[in-house]
């Protein structure tokens, strides 16, 4: 689960790891009073969405009096904010972050992550903060200085003062230094993070440390031991279709396709979408409904991927495990008869029961067509030509 | 012969009298496997149809002789379930459940380590070794004793290539669906290592999917040490960059994790990779057709 920037640097500031004073806000005017509130002559306004990249599209605009916080809050507040990460469609601007400016000497990165390969966590610094990290590892690995955690010992010391030296920090902010990787490591640790980025971590004209931007992903499947970072979560920045589908435990992604895809199983969904692009035409969405899906979770499946007005056929791929395939059929002629089906509908059922399933398909009276292997499946999209 | 399991296993079950344990365990029992016992904390001396349950894996090794377990244990307690089942020294534990947190994980792959045991998932549909024995929640019947090895990162998307391994004529000899989280106890490449191995094994089909680089690390070991046909198919070239697909590992992040590249240097390897997912029997045929003929 991602959170937003303001909200990070509120967990931030718990873990005294100084940060920029501000606050968020959802109106102008309300802007302008944080800005005299704030006082001093310079202010940053940032737009509150959940990707990288804000800079380039706008989302980061810098003030010089009050009134032009304003000005600025109220463009940014209702825009849609599209960055090289937010995709075409990009993401609108609800809330706006105003904080101090501040002067800038020294730009460096700093995260914490899962290294899945080495299978533990890992700590990464930079002198080059403020740039993508992934570009920069991709181009100057040498100017990334890594530290691998052992999750039985925590981030001892010595390895705190790698990470401050190798990413070529003033000797005299040593202290300073540990002390923010110290307490990024336990926020890292005691809050089930997959990440934990300042980019950038600047130094300031009176050698300050601060965290100038901030970012945190939580582990989801640790949520139930942090209860309390469950209403951190905004609905607003997901998409409608994704929330109603996590409501009713369908894992479902929204994309930018006509043909939309029911299917048990992740790895399925994904090869299933793949056949649909080679069948000359795109995915509308990823729908996983699981090896235990009802009937009701059928149906809501099938609505919500009729709900997307870009929907113009659907291709539904079961492959009967656990599920058995009639009973999967049952619920796809059930569901079919209480929500209007006008787009046309192919189904491929394989495995367990199958002949009972595509039995109880071909006496529905419905208008299916039943596809016979993954082959026959990637012809009858082909035949949809809905491209 | 086959890979982890087959007919001297002595499988025990944790979890047991759970929905989803008692369940599968029926299954397995019904496919032919030797359910030695079942392990619920606080309703040892119970029994599922014969099987006797236990309160703790290290009694049930002492009286049963267990020597691999399948574990069904919610996800808040799972970590510690494989982690009771390393401690007791059995040698294998398969663990299906999904949605365990990442931190847990990590704890738990340093001990295994230290216990010098294997972990297979979590996140999994199991191990089956066809005709033999079956610890997992994959449909049976599907199956066919040969001697192709299966490995995969997902579950449906095994039974895929299995029918259409099956359907052509193709038995296998073990199938391992290793998991599709971030942090999993065996990776592609050790699994190739067994098969590398065993002598029944003739040729072996490998199905990735985006997110980590598994696949490319599998790639290499391949080219330089692994010498039967490998078939590999690669799920998610269409994924959105950013997107979690369904399995907490299946997603692009930044440099890296795509199935292009991953395909791409899979390809480099001298795999033959298969494109399209309906192709996949054939192209089995025509690779695996004469060495096993």
């Amino acid at each position: 689960m991602k959170i937003h920037e303001y909200q990070a640097k509120e967990i931030f500031s718990q873990f005294s790891i100084p940060v920029p004073r501000g606050s968020v806000v959802r109106d102008a005017e309300e802007a302008r009073k944080i800005a005299d509130q704030i006082g001093g002559e310079q202010w940053v306004v940032k737009a509150q969405i959940h990707a990288g990249g804000r800079g380039k599209g706008g989302g980061v605009r810098v003030a010089d009096t009050p009134e032009a916080v304003a000005e600025i809050a109220k463009e940014m507040l209702g825009m849609t904010l599209v960055t090289p990460q937010t995709g075409p469609q990009g993401k609108r601007v609800t809330k706006v972050l105003v904080e101090e400016g501040v002067s800038v000497k020294q730009e460096f990165y700093v995260g914490a992550a899962v290294d899945r390969a080495n299978q533990c966590p890992v700590m990464i610094a930079s002198s080059e903060g403020g740039m993508g990290i992934e570009a920069l590892a991709a181009s100057h690995p040498d100017r990334i200085v890594r530290e691998w955690i052992d999750v039985g010992l925590g981030l001892p010391a010595f390895q705190a003062r790698n990470l401050v030296f190798g990413m070529g920090i003033n000797p005299g902010l040593m202290r300073a230094g540990t002390g923010i990787f110290t307490q990024l490591y336990r926020l890292f640790d005691s809050f089930d993070c997959t990440l934990v980025e300042i980019n950038p971590l600047v130094v300031t004209e009176d050698n300050q440390l601060l965290a100038l931007d901030a970012k945190i992903e939580f582990d989801d499947n640790a949520l139930f031991r942090h209860k309390e970072f469950l209403e951190l979560k905004d609905t607003d920045a997901q998409d409608p279709l994704e929330v109603e589908a996590s409501q009713h435990r369908l894992n479902y992604i929204r994309l930018e396709g006509d043909v939309g895809i029911m299917v048990n199983g992740a790895g399925l969904a994904m090869a299933t979408m793949d056949l649909i692009k080679q069948a000359g035409a795109r995915p509308a969405n990823f729908l996983d409904v699981g090896g235990g899906a009802t009937t009701e979770m059928v149906t809501k499946g099938f609505e919500i991927i009729l709900q997307d007005k870009n929907v113009r056929g659907i291709l539904i791929n079961i492959f009967g495990g656990i599920l058995r395939c009639d009973v999967l059929a049952k619920g796809v002629v059930e569901a079919a008869k209480k929500v209007a089906i006008k787009v046309p509908v192919v189904v491929r059922l394989d495995g367990t029961n199958v002949e009972e399933g595509r039995d109880i398909l071909a006496q529905s009276g419905l208008d299916f067509m039943v596809a016979a292997s993954m082959a026959d499946a990637a012809e009858k999209v082909r035949g949809l030509e809905v491209s | 012969m086959s890979i982890l399991i087959d007919k001297n296993t002595r499988l025990l079950v944790q979890g047991i009298t759970g929905r989803e344990g008692s369940f599968h365990t029926r299954q397995c029992v019904a496919y032919g496997t030797n359910v030695v016992a079942g392990v619920t904390p606080g309703k040892g001396g119970q029994t599922l149809d014969d099987i006797p349950v236990f309160n703790t894996i290290h009694e049930t090794v002492e009286s049963t002789g267990a020597n691999a377990s399948l574990i069904f244990v919610p996800s808040p307690f799972a970590a510690d379930a494989i982690m009771e089942s390393a401690a007791a020294g059995i040698p294998l534990t398969i663990c299906i459940t999904e949605g365990i947190p990442i931190k847990d994980m990590l704890k738990v792959v340093p001990f295994l380590k230290r216990h010098n045991v294997r972990l297979i998932g979590p996140n999994c549909p199991g191990v089956i070794s066809p005709g033999r024995c079956k610890a997992g929640i994959m449909p049976g019947h599907i199956h066919k004793e040969g001697s192709i090895g299966v490995i995969s990162r997902s579950g449906t998307l095994t039974y895929e290539v299995v029918h259409q391994l099956t359907q052509s004529g193709l038995g296998q000899s073990t199938c391992i669906g290793i998991g599709g989280d971030p942090i999993i106890g065996s990776s592609f490449v050790d699994i190739l290592k067994l098969f590398d191995k065993d002598p029944e094994t003739r040729g072996v089909v490998l199905i990735g999917e985006i997110g980590g680089s598994d696949e490319e690390a599998a790639a290499e070991y391949i080219k330089d040490h692994f010498n039967k046909p490998v078939l590999g198919f690669v799920a998610g070239l269409t994924a959105p960059p950013g997107k979690r697909m369904g399995h907490a590992g299946a997603i692009i992040s930044g440099a890296g994790g795509t199935a292009g590249e991953k395909i791409a240097a899979m390809r480099e390897a001298g795999i033959h990779m298969v494109e399209r997912l309906g192709e996949l029997g054939r192209a089995a045929r025509d690779l695996f057709g004469e060495i096993i003929s």
